[in-house]
């Protein structure tokens, strides 16, 4: 039963878990909201009417319209790669919450599974944040955008999974850079959230849409401007793919460090 | 039926056997100490009862439950109180126990009504709305043994529940532990204050190396394994002193430092001689559960 690589015991019971961090949160939701807000404000607004001052349109719409879109994909990462690694390790390691879960009537399946819902919630309203202050600034100008909130739920899972995946596998805060470096932040610039990823090399592109952003923009950008996405079936896929794929992982890697 | 059995156990980390056979029965009703030194496997033992990991070999039953077959189930009978208190930082002392009582679908209402009992065990009735970082250590164990009670657990683990407290604090929690015998709890604690296994624990087990070398009551273990009295001699020359007379005067000697333990049936002659000394000093006292801790498992030391 605690195999490393059984499978899955998936139970309602997460939302113990769930209720817990959320019970946390509510304490501090004000600044939270607004702190995980500013900086994606920041980059759309800034970069996009800055530079967008000096494009006439991009892809057809304005610039800081194409840009909106990226920017609540990309806020949606960040929100649940902050939360599983630095608050999850916090969680895990530091404060030995999740020990205190597993003393009681709770299972490391259930553990892993309501830190995964609870940071794409988390996420999920960040993503949310920046949809909505796009639609206030007359972004927004399809109604097939109420579409997009399902798909920023998905982007926060499959972030969140990964996110997991690497406090799993960490020592300290520190390693977390690395994932920032080598994962985030290269993301962030070949995934098409500040620019067409036509604009990159060939093998770049490849590259890129093997990675999750590319697909939540995919399917993000589209839908914001009222057009249905191309590859809506192989973009689910691929970020359903990094939920289930990363979640198993994730709990993998957390029974042989919790369990052994 | 005993509260917990264990036969058999083994478990290997990494190439490293930490059990190596474990068997041991623990009754109900009764408080239980594990003894041992830094890595004998008392911690090891006490994730296997909760099923937290699982044997190589063995088996481990609790509260008539397989473990770790049934272990989340079982666990809703047993309260746990960690060696490095986890109480949550972000919830006030009132919203820890809440919190905690519902990761067992204990519903609110009936939180609520147990709160204020386990508030005043705790000794923090006026102090529920305080935060945790306001808590001095002896608090924080109280509010974590208070904790451990939220389900009313038939069963209790308690790993090492004094260490780091002031003497004031730890007799009030030996008083506590107390209270929940009377209550009719079963209590298993580890420790490594022999005082405190004596004091409270109606049986002890010492392990080593991952096997159990001696099981029984405090008074019937030092009976049986070690001479009734115990020198203590120490000062200048002590080393000269023991090598001349300690074979003649004592039945065992033992020596760590500069201190010399002699170990006697009847010590009359021996404290006659040592009075007669002007530079040694030493020690008369019966011998006591550390003794014998010290004599089955050595006294170099284990880092």
């Amino acid at each position: 039963m605690n195999s490393q690589w059984a499978i899955p015991q998936l139970s309602w019971r997460f939302r113990h878990i769930w209720q817990r961090n959320s019970l946390v949160w509510r304490k501090l939701a004000i600044p939270s909201m607004l702190g995980n807000l500013a900086d994606p404000l920041l980059y759309m607004l800034g970069l996009g009417y800055g530079l967008g001052r000096m494009l006439e349109t991009v892809d057809g719409i304005s610039y800081i319209g194409f840009l909106a879109s990226g920017i609540i994909c990309s806020s949606t990462m960040m929100s649940a790669s902050f939360e599983t690694m630095y608050s999850g390790f916090s969680r895990m390691h530091i404060q030995k919450t999740w020990e205190t879960l597993l003393n009681a009537p709770l299972t490391l399946d259930d553990v892993v599974l309501g830190e995964l819902i609870w940071a794409a919630s988390k996420s999920f309203l960040s993503g949310c944040a920046v949809l909505i202050v796009a639609t206030a600034l007359g972004l927004v100008p399809s109604w097939l955008a109420v579409i997009v909130l399902p798909v920023i739920l998905l982007t926060g899972l499959a972030f969140s999974s990964l996110g997991l995946i690497m406090t799993a596998l960490s020592p300290s805060y520190d390693f977390f850079m690395y994932y920032f470096t080598l994962g985030v932040t290269p993301m962030m610039l070949l995934c098409g959230v500040f620019f067409p990823l036509e604009q990159l090399p060939l093998f770049a592109q490849q590259l890129a849409q093997c990675l999750p952003l590319t697909h939540a923009v995919s399917l993000v950008r589209p839908l914001v401007h009222g057009m249905v996405p191309t590859h809506y079936f192989l973009n689910i896929a691929v970020l359903s793919l990094y939920t289930v794929i990363g979640f198993y992982l994730a709990l993998a890697c957390t029974r042989r460090r919790l369990l052994q | 039926m005993p509260a917990l059995t264990l036969s058999g156990l083994r478990k290997s980390y990494a190439g490293k056997e930490v059990l190596r056979g474990l068997d041991l029965s623990i009754y109900r009703g009764e408080c239980f100490g594990l003894l041992g030194p830094n890595g004998a496997g008392k911690t090891t033992t006490l994730r296997l009862c909760l099923g937290l990991t699982t044997p190589d070999s063995g088996n481990i039953t609790v509260l008539d439950q397989a473990i770790p077959m049934f272990a989340r189930q079982t666990r809703i009978r047993i309260g746990v109180v960690p060696q490095f208190d986890s109480l949550d930082p972000d919830f006030s002392i009132r919203e820890n126990l809440l919190i905690f009582g519902r990761y067992f679908d204990i519903p609110d209402a009936m939180l609520n009504s147990r709160i204020p009992d386990l508030l005043e065990f705790a000794g923090l009735s006026n102090r529920g709305d305080a935060g945790i970082r306001s808590l001095s250590g002896g608090m924080k164990r109280r509010l974590s043994l208070a904790r451990a009670l939220i389900n009313d657990p038939e069963l209790i683990f308690l790993d090492e529940p004094t260490t780091g407290l002031d003497p004031q604090a730890r007799h009030i929690i030996w008083e506590r532990l107390r209270q929940l015998l009377k209550m009719g709890k079963t209590l298993l604690l580890t420790t490594h204050f022999m005082e405190e296994a004596e004091r409270l624990c109606q049986r002890i087990a010492i392990i080593d190396h991952g096997t159990l070398i001696a099981v029984g009551e405090p008074q019937a273990l030092i009976g049986q394994h070690i001479e009734p009295q115990v020198v203590e001699v120490f000062g200048d020359g002590a080393a000269a002193w023991a090598t001349q007379h300690a074979a003649q005067l004592a039945d065992r000697c033992e020596n760590t430092g500069e201190t010399y333990f002699l170990y006697s049936r009847d010590p009359a002659a021996l404290i006659v001689e040592l009075e007669r000394s002007k530079t040694l000093r030493f020690l008369h006292r019966r011998a006591s559960l550390e003794d014998v801790f010290l004599k089955l498992t050595g006294r170099e030391l284990r880092d």
